[in-house]
C-alpha cells in the first residue's frame, strides 16, 4: 500500500484560485483527513487526487508513480462519493462488478470477488437487488464494496457519511475504521465535521481558504493550533491578544507568567476546560453574567474588565456551581496555552 | 393530430404543451413535470379550511355542493364527447352489414384487417419514422448534453422551430424540393446522374413525419442526458471506464427512459396523422383508409370504425409498452445532490464535425420551411430548382378569398379556448383545493383526452350525433360548426387543465384562508383572489390551447360539411389539393405558422413571467 505525495500543487476555476501551495505527504497504511469549512477546498483536493481536473503547478505521486498527467481510469485510486453514485439501471453486484469488467478479469475471478467485497460489508443476500430498494446506509456500504473490490491504491471518500442519519453515522464511522485497519489501506477522508474527523483519522490537515493551516495528528491540532482559524474551527476556545516580555504574556486585564516566545504582540488560545473557577477572586477577577447547563458541563460567561472569557467546568451531581452575578476568580495555566502564530 | 408547438424544455420551467406530452408518455425528467399522480400531494397537505376547522360543519357542507357543481360540466363533457363516441365507434365495428340486415360479427371485422397491406404500412411507417426521427434527434441530443459547444443555441432553435409548423402545411412543398422532379433531385442529377426518392410513397410520409416530430426525442432526451448526476459518470471512471464503455454502460442506460418516451410519442404521433398522407396522395395507411371509409362509402361501413378502435389500441399499447419498459426506472428522480454531466470541449475536429452535422440538418429541418415561403410567392414552380419568378398574388387571393376561414378559425378556436379554461380551472380547483372523492380520477380521465386521435373523435363524433338534427335549421348536429368548437376544446383540454394546475399549485393556500378569515365566503374568495391571482396562467392555457387548435386538420376533415363553415386549417388543405391552389394554400400556410408561433411565443412569456412574478413576490 503505497502512499500519496503531494508537492506545490495549486488549483483554479478560471480566475479563481481554489487551491495554493499545497505540500502534504500522507503515509501509507494511514487514515487521513482533510478537514474544512465549506470552500475550503478540501474537495477540490481530493478530486485532484483521484485525476478529476489537472492541477496547475505541481506534483502528485502515488508510491513513486508520478500520476499528475494520468486520467482517472488509470489511476488505480477508488473514490466513494457524497452521494454514492450507484448505477440505479444495475444489480448491486453488477454495480461492484463493474470495475472488475473493466479491468479484463476472467469471470469466475469476478464472481468470487464480488462475493468477497460483499461478504466484506456484509450484504451478500442483497447481491440482486437494485440500489433504490435498498436503505441509505446500505446504499453506503455497496459504495465502499464497489470500490474497495478493485482493490485500489488508495481509498477516498467525499464527506461519505453526510446523507445518513446520526446514529448511523456515529455505526458507519467506526465499521468505516475497522476496516481501513483490517485492509491496511491508505485512506483518505473528506470532511467539514471536525468530531468526524477527530474519530476516525490517523492525522489530518485543516484546510481554509485553498490552503493548509495545520497538519497533525487530532489532539495535537486540538492543543496546539497553529493559529486563529485552526483554534476556532475546532471547537470552542478564548482568543486574548496581548504581548510577549520576559517570559510573560501581557494582557490588558492580567499577565501570566511562564510563556516562552520572541517578545512582541501574540494572541494566545485557551480552551474554555483549561480555565478553573473558583470563589478566590485574586487570581483574574470576574463576574459571572452567563451560566447554561449542558449535561456533562456548565459553561458559564464571565466577564473582567476587558473582555468575557468562555469557562466549562465538568459537572458531578451535587457539586457546587456559580449563579450569574457571583464574583469569581479566573484561573489560567500556562502549561494550557497555546501561542497563536496568526 | 397535427402540430403541437412545443418549447424546449428547460431545468426551470416547461412550457403548458411540454407537460402535456410528457404527460402523455409517463415521463417526469423534469421534476413536477407530471400532474401529481393520485393520492397525496398538494391537496391533502393543504385542507380545506372549513374541514380543519372541525368537523362536518356548514363550510364542508357548502364545499361538497360546490364542488360537485365544478365537475359536473366536465364529466358530462367528457361522457358526452369522448366516452360516448368511443363507445359508439367501438359497438359498430362489431357488426357487418349483409344485404339489408346488420349482423353481429364479434371481432371478425379485425382479422380483416390484420391481412390489409394499410394496417401494416401504418405500423412501418410509425417505426421508420421514430428511427429517422432517431438518426436526426440522437447526435444533436448528445451535443447539447455532453459538450460545450457554440452552436447550442442553434439546435434549441432546431427544436422549437419545426413544431410550428403541422406537417401537412409542408408537405407539399417538401414534394417541391425533395420530390422526384423537386430542386434537391434535379441538382443531383444534373451533378452526377442520380435521384434519390426521398418522396417516393412511403419514403415521403417518413421523411415529413420524422422532420416533424424529432423535437420530442431531442427534447426528451436531451432533458434525460442533462439531468444525469455528474458523479455517476465519475465514479464510472474512476474505477476505469472511459470513451464508448462509458457511454454505452452508464450514460446511455440512464438517459433511455427519456429517450423510450420521446420515441413512443412520436410513434404514437405518426400512427394517428390523417392529413400527411392524404397531402402526399398516400391512402394505403390506416388513418386515410378510415377516412376514405366513412367519406365515401358512408358512416355505415364497419371499417372506418374497425381502424378507429385499432388506432387507439396501437396509441394505448405504444404508451403501456413505453411505461413498462419505464417502470422503476425513473432515475432522474432517484438521484440526490450532484450537478449534470459535465459538459467537455470539443477538439478542433469534433467542433468542426458537430458544426457541419448542426447546419446539414438545419438546412433539412428548415426545408418545408423555406419550401411553403417560396411556393407562397412563387408565379410556377415545377420542374425546377427554383420558382421561375416571384409574386405577391397569392398572398392578395388570400387577403381576398380567405377572410371568411381567418374568421372562422378565431371564432372556433377562440370559443374551444374558452371553453378548456373555464373548466380546466374548475377542475384544477377542485383537484387542488377539495377533497372531493374521485377527483383525480375525473383529472386523468380529462388528461387521457389527449391520447384520442382527432381522427377517432371526428369519426366518433360524426356516427353519434348525425342523426339528430338541430331544431329550425334541420342540419345535421354532428355537422353543425358548434360541434366543430366542442372536438377542438375536448382535444386541447389537458393544455389548458395542466396550464390552470400549474398556475393554482403556484398560489399559496394562504391567500385564500387570509380572505376567508377576513369575511369572504367561498365564492367571493373564488372571484376576488383566486381567479384574479391565476389570471396569467390561465392566459397561457388560452392561447396555447388556440394556437394547437387552429392548425388541427384530422377532427376537422370529418366535421365540415360546407365551404362557409370552413376553418383554416380546412382551407389550406382544400387549397393545397389542386395544382393552381397550391400559392395561395401556401400563403395561407405562411400565416397559419406566423399565428401558431406568435401565440406559442407568447404563452411561454405569460408563463415564464407568472412563474417569476409569483415566486419573488410570494416565497
Amino acid at each position: 500500500m503505497p502512499g500519496v505525495r503531494i508537492e506545490q500543487v495549486s488549483f483554479r476555476y478560471g480566475d479563481t484560485p481554489v487551491l495554493a501551495d499545497i505540500d502534504l505527504s500522507i503515509e501509507k497504511g494511514e487514515f487521513f483527513a482533510f478537514l474544512g469549512p465549506s470552500g475550503s477546498g478540501k474537495t477540490t483536493l481530493l478530486r485532484l487526487i483521484a485525476g478529476f481536473g489537472r492541477p496547475a503547478t505541481g506534483r502528485i505521486l502515488i508510491g513513486d508513480r508520478d500520476v499528475t498527467a494520468l486520467p482517472p481510469w488509470s489511476r488505480n485510486v477508488g473514490m466513494v462519493f457524497q452521494n454514492y453514485a450507484l448505477w440505479p439501471h444495475m444489480t448491486v453486484a453488477k454495480n461492484v462488478a463493474f470495475g472488475l469488467e473493466r479491468r479484463r478479469l476472467p469471470r469466475a475471478q469476478i464472481a468470487a470477488r464480488v462475493h468477497e467485497a460483499l461478504a466484506l460489508v456484509g450484504l451478500t443476500e442483497f447481491a440482486e437487488r437494485r440500489p433504490a430498494q435498498l436503505s441509505g446506509g446500505q446504499q453506503q456500504r455497496v459504495a465502499l464494496a464497489r470500490t474497495l473490490v478493485i482493490e485500489p491504491d488508495v481509498l477516498l471518500l467525499d464527506e461519505p457519511l453526510s446523507n445518513l442519519d446520526a446514529k448511523l453515522r456515529g455505526e458507519m464511522r467506526a465499521e468505516l475504521k475497522a476496516l481501513q485497519r483490517k485492509l491496511g489501506i491508505t485512506a483518505i477522508y473528506v470532511t467539514h465535521d471536525q468530531e468526524e474527523a477527530n474519530a476516525i483519522a490517523d492525522r489530518m490537515a485543516v484546510l481554509d481558504a485553498g490552503r493548509i493551516q495545520q497538519v497533525g495528528a487530532p489532539a495535537e491540532l486540538y492543543d496546539r493550533p497553529a493559529n486563529r482559524f485552526v483554534a476556532t474551527f475546532l471547537g470552542s476556545t478564548n482568543l486574548i491578544e496581548g504581548r510577549i516580555a520576559d517570559g510573560c504574556f501581557i494582557a490588558d486585564d492580567f499577565a501570566l507568567k511562564g510563556i516562552d516566545g520572541p517578545p512582541g504582540p501574540v494572541c494566545i488560545s485557551v480552551r474554555p476546560q483549561d480555565i478553573s473557577i473558583g470563589a478566590d477572586p485574586a487570581t483574574v477577577a470576574a463576574a459571572v453574567t452567563g451560566r447554561e447547563f449542558l449535561g456533562g458541563y456548565i459553561r458559564y460567561r464571565a466577564r473582567t474588565s476587558h473582555r468575557e472569557f468562555i469557562v466549562d467546568v465538568a459537572h458531578r451531581r451535587d457539586a457546587e456551581s456559580y449563579d450569574v452575578g457571583a464574583a469569581v476568580g479566573l484561573g489560567l495555566d500556562a502549561r494550557r496555552i497555546a501561542v497563536l502564530r496568526a | 393530430m397535427v402540430c403541437e408547438p412545443l418549447r424546449l424544455g428547460t431545468r426551470r420551467g416547461v412550457s403548458v404543451a411540454a407537460r402535456v406530452e410528457r404527460w402523455l408518455c409517463g415521463f417526469a425528467a423534469t421534476r413536477g413535470a407530471r400532474p401529481r399522480a393520485a393520492g397525496g400531494g398538494a391537496a391533502s397537505a393543504f385542507p380545506p379550511a372549513g374541514r380543519r376547522a372541525g368537523g362536518a360543519g356548514r363550510g364542508l357542507h357548502r364545499e361538497r355542493w360546490l364542488g360537485y357543481l365544478f365537475v359536473a360540466p366536465m364529466l358530462l363533457f367528457l361522457l358526452g364527447i369522448i366516452f360516448f363516441p368511443l363507445g359508439h365507434a367501438f359497438v359498430t365495428s362489431l357488426y357487418r352489414e349483409a344485404g339489408v340486415t346488420v349482423r353481429f360479427v364479434g371481432l371478425g371485422n379485425y382479422t380483416r384487417l390484420l391481412d390489409d397491406e394499410a394496417f401494416w404500412n401504418s405500423l412501418y411507417v410509425a417505426a421508420m419514422t421514430v428511427v429517422v426521427a432517431s438518426l436526426i434527434a440522437v447526435p444533436l441530443a448528445v451535443i447539447i448534453a455532453r459538450f460545450r459547444f457554440r452552436g447550442a443555441a442553434l439546435i434549441h432553435t432546431l427544436g422549437v422551430i419545426p413544431l410550428v409548423m403541422p406537417p401537412f402545411v409542408g408537405a407539399v412543398a417538401m414534394q417541391l424540393i425533395w420530390g422526384r422532379n423537386g430542386s434537391i433531385n434535379l441538382l443531383l442529377n444534373d451533378a452526377f446522374g442520380i435521384r434519390i426518392p426521398f418522396m417516393e410513397g412511403l419514403n415521403g410520409v417518413i421523411f415529413v413525419e420524422a422532420l416533424h416530430y424529432f423535437p420530442f426525442i431531442l427534447l426528451n432526451l436531451a432533458a434525460a442526458l442533462s439531468n444525469i448526476d455528474s458523479a455517476m459518470e465519475e465514479s464510472a471512471q474512476n474505477l476505469g471506464a472511459r470513451g464508448f464503455t462509458l457511454f454505452s454502460r452508464i450514460v446511455f442506460p440512464l438517459a433511455l427512459p427519456g429517450y423510450v418516451a420521446g420515441a413512443a410519442l412520436v410513434f404514437v404521433k405518426v400512427f394517428d396523422d390523417l392529413a400527411t398522407p392524404l397531402l402526399l396522395n398516400v391512402t394505403n395507411m390506416l388513418a386515410p383508409q378510415a377516412y376514405l371509409k366513412i367519406t365515401s362509402v358512408g358512416i355505415t361501413d364497419p371499417m372506418g370504425y374497425v381502424i378507429s378502435v385499432i388506432m387507439i389500441a396501437c396509441s394505448l399499447g405504444a404508451m403501456a409498452l413505453s411505461a413498462l419498459l419505464l417502470k422503476g426506472r425513473d432515475f432522474a428522480t432517484q438521484q440526490r445532490g450532484g450537478g449534470g454531466l459535465a459538459r467537455r470541449r470539443l477538439g478542433p475536429w469534433g467542433t468542426l464535425l458537430a458544426g457541419m452535422f448542426v447546419v446539414l440538418t438545419l438546412a433539412v429541418v428548415l426545408s418545408p420551411h423555406i419550401g411553403i415561403l417560396l411556393l407562397s410567392l412563387a408565379t410556377v414552380w415545377s420542374f425546377a430548382v427554383l420558382p421561375d419568378a416571384y409574386t405577391f398574388a397569392h398572398y392578395v387571393t388570400v387577403y381576398r378569398e380567405a377572410g371568411p376561414l381567418i374568421a372562422n378559425t378565431v371564432l372556433y378556436c377562440g370559443l374551444a379556448a374558452l371553453i378548456d379554461v373555464i373548466l380546466g380551472a374548475m377542475l384544477a380547483y377542485v383537484v387542488l383545493r377539495s377533497r372531493l372523492p374521485g377527483r383525480r380520477l375525473v383529472e386523468q380521465v380529462a388528461m387521457s383526452a389527449v391520447a384520442v386521435p382527432g381522427l377517432v373523435l371526428g369519426i366518433g363524433l360524426l356516427r353519434t350525433y348525425y342523426d339528430l338534427t338541430l331544431p329550425f335549421t334541420g342540419e345535421s348536429l354532428a355537422t353543425f360548426w358548434g360541434m366543430l368548437v366542442i372536438a377542438y376544446a375536448v382535444r386541447r383540454l389537458p393544455y389548458a387543465l395542466s396550464a390552470a394546475t400549474a398556475a393554482l399549485q403556484q398560489l399559496h393556500v394562504s391567500l385564500e384562508e387570509a380572505a376567508e378569515n377576513l369575511g369572504a365566503g367561498k365564492l367571493g374568495v373564488l372571484r376576488r383572489i383566486v381567479v384574479p391571482l391565476m389570471a396569467g396562467g390561465l392566459l397561457a392555457g388560452f392561447v396555447t390551447s388556440f394556437a394547437t387548435a387552429a392548425v388541427e386538420l384530422s377532427a376537422t376533415l370529418l366535421l365540415v360539411a360546407k365551404a362557409p363553415d370552413a376553418p383554416l386549417s380546412y382551407g389550406i388543405y382544400v387549397y393545397m389539393q389542386s395544382a393552381a391552389g397550391r400559392g395561395p394554400g401556401a400563403a395561407l400556410g405562411v400565416i397559419a405558422v406566423v399565428i401558431v408561433a406568435v401565440a406559442t411565443y407568447l404563452a411561454y412569456r405569460l408563463a415564464e413571467r407568472e412563474r417569476g412574478r409569483k415566486s419573488r413576490e410570494l416565497f
